[in-house]
């Protein structure tokens, strides 16, 4: 068992990271922190996985959301996909595996990755509306926020979803408000078989060393650790038993990375389109300089009226 | 002369100096909208562009109000300029003599082109002015078709993900060049000195005439146009 993260004191606690820890913030400059804090991971291990959706529920309950009453189509997805409201989802996968003959059912608990190298934040246009904290946090903050969706292009998940009502982007925040003050994210509290922990990335990754070597002795070979280096890793890891082939948890990208098409859009375009637009303006003053004004002359008004007095 | 390079309501006035109707106030009225939707467009898209412009928010009231009102500003635009089209897309089909026109663009850019011994005598558009045309219609179309995959609020279902990503690019890319098209548009219009009035009062005198588009003055000037006096000359005949 890993050691659970203990209760919180009884005493306010002053929050462990705040603005000035700050890495990156979206649309902005921002000088990084001299020292970085230890970072922070989440891993899930979908072979532990009962898909109990305690997760799901505590996610609602600590972020104080409510989901709609939705229409059952004979799947256990519920809601069916990631809302402004669900912002971690269990997905069921029923596979067959052809070298076992075995039916397995893979259930992964969906949402945020908390990348490393976070495609929202790189996409957004809003000064500040997306951070990323020096423990690896992505958090959305809502009050910068203005719902234009450039951060659900850029994301290489397909993770953020923008409310209708408020017109802002949701998505999980890792509890950043509860790992300020010691805690572990509300749906790892509530898990009832550890298949989520919590703690030091690099804790986190030892201890999936260990599920792995567990899950290998016990005929599965192909287990791994899912921390993507398209991304430059994430905060948000999971222990899969065909960690070859994400694409089985119910379309978990394979190596993702942020789309060329963002990166271009983002980069080139972004420098390029200035660039060309400045060129043009400065073409146009250059040339009235140099060349200055085309004018009409007394000549020209004379013809004009020679030619239509003869017209007459 | 035939008056293929006429437009019906163009008309042409003896006088000192000689005045011609260019546009009738419908045509600038049409213009202006599209130009100030133009304007407000570029403003509120080059907002969620560049970092360094997300102030111009201020200017519609902030990011959201920014991103709330942007598409619906392109809508009036496209409707706009829909009527431009209309009323202008016959004069600016291309000729043969617009290809001479590109040809010799150093000596026009020269302010020299009046000078030429073997003169191409332009119609009511110019290549140039043309190009201009052309330019805007195509990318009006590439804007608002990707405009409407990137609208969130209201198409977001439409479209998947990857569409939406191209979507964007194509429409920044689309976006920088019709600002670039805009720029050509506006400083022509103040280099070319007296082209200012033919879209505020609707009139440009002879003499402007005769120099950039005398072509059309030679034909305005053949057609039979019993028209109202509204600037103290005698209308032609």
């Amino acid at each position: 068992m890993f050691p659970p993260v203990p209760n919180p004191a009884a005493k306010p606690t002053p929050a462990r990271f705040g603005e000035q820890d700050l890495i990156r913030r979206s649309a902005s400059e921002v000088t990084p922190p001299a020292q970085r804090q230890t970072e922070v991971a989440k891993l899930i291990d979908v072979s532990k996985c009962i898909g109990c959706k305690a997760c799901q529920t505590a996610c609602l309950e600590w972020n104080d959301l409510r989901e709609e009453v939705g229409v059952n189509v004979g799947v256990y997805e519920n809601p069916h996909d990631l809302t402004p409201n669900t912002w971690t989802l269990m997905r069921y996968t029923e596979y067959e595996n052809p070298e076992s003959g075995n039916l397995e059912w893979l259930i992964r608990k969906d949402g945020c990755m908390h990348c490393e190298d976070p495609g929202c934040l790189k996409a957004c246009p809003a000064p500040g509306a997306i951070v990323q904290y020096s423990n690896g946090i992505v958090d959305f903050v809502h009050d910068n926020c203005i719902g234009c969706g450039y951060c659900v292009k850029g994301c290489p998940f397909n993770i953020p979803r923008i409310s209708q009502v408020d017109h802002k982007a949701y998505k999980c925040t890792l509890c950043s408000d509860r790992v300020a003050v010691g805690q572990g994210p509300a749906c790892q509290k509530a898990c009832p078989t550890q298949a989520i922990v919590f703690g030091t990335k690099d804790q986190m990754k030892e201890w999936a060393e260990k599920r792995i070597a567990d899950l290998k002795s016990r005929g599965y070979k192909n287990a791994g650790l899912y921390d993507p280096p398209g991304v430059s890793g994430t905060h948000v890891m999971y222990v899969l038993h065909h960690a070859d082939k994400p694409e089985l948890y119910a379309g978990l990208a394979n190596e993702p990375r942020i789309s060329p098409i963002v990166e271009l859009w983002k980069g080139m375009t972004k420098y390029a389109g200035l660039g060309v637009m400045a060129a043009f303006a400065g073409i146009g003053v250059l040339h009235h300089l140099v060349m200055g004004a085309n004018r009409v002359t007394r000549d020209d008004e004379q013809h004009a009226m020679s030619l239509a007095e003869r017209r007459q | 002369m035939n008056r293929e390079d006429v437009a019906p309501d163009d008309a042409v006035y003896r006088g000192d100096p000689v005045v011609v109707d260019r546009y009738t106030a419908g045509a600038r009225i049409n213009h202006w909208i599209t130009a100030t939707c133009l304007v407000l467009l570029a403003l509120s898209g080059l907002a969620l562009f560049h970092p360094s412009l997300f102030f111009l928010t201020g200017l519609f009231g902030g990011g959201q109000a920014t991103r709330a009102i942007h598409p619906w500003i392109g809508v009036i635009l496209f409707f706009s300029f829909a009527g431009l089209f209309l009323r202008f897309w016959r004069l600016n089909l291309w000729k043969g003599a617009d290809t001479t026109w590109v040809v010799r663009l150093k000596k026009v850019l020269g302010n020299r082109d009046h000078e030429d011994p073997d003169l191409v005598e332009i119609g009511k558009y110019n290549a140039g002015q043309k190009i201009v045309f052309w330019g805007m219609t195509l990318l009006i179309l590439v804007l608002i078709c990707s405009g409407l995959a990137i609208w969130d609020q209201y198409f977001s279902e439409y479209t998947s993900i990857t569409q939406k990503r191209l979507a964007i690019l194509v429409h920044a890319i689309a976006a920088v060049t019709i600002i670039c098209v805009w720029i050509v548009h506006v400083y022509a219009a103040i280099w070319v000195r007296g082209t200012i009035g033919a879209m505020t009062r609707g009139r440009v005198t002879g003499g402007w005439a005769w120099r950039h588009h005398r072509k059309w003055l030679r034909e305005l000037v053949t057609g039979e146009l019993p028209k109202d006096n509204k600037s103290g000359a005698t209308p032609v005949r």
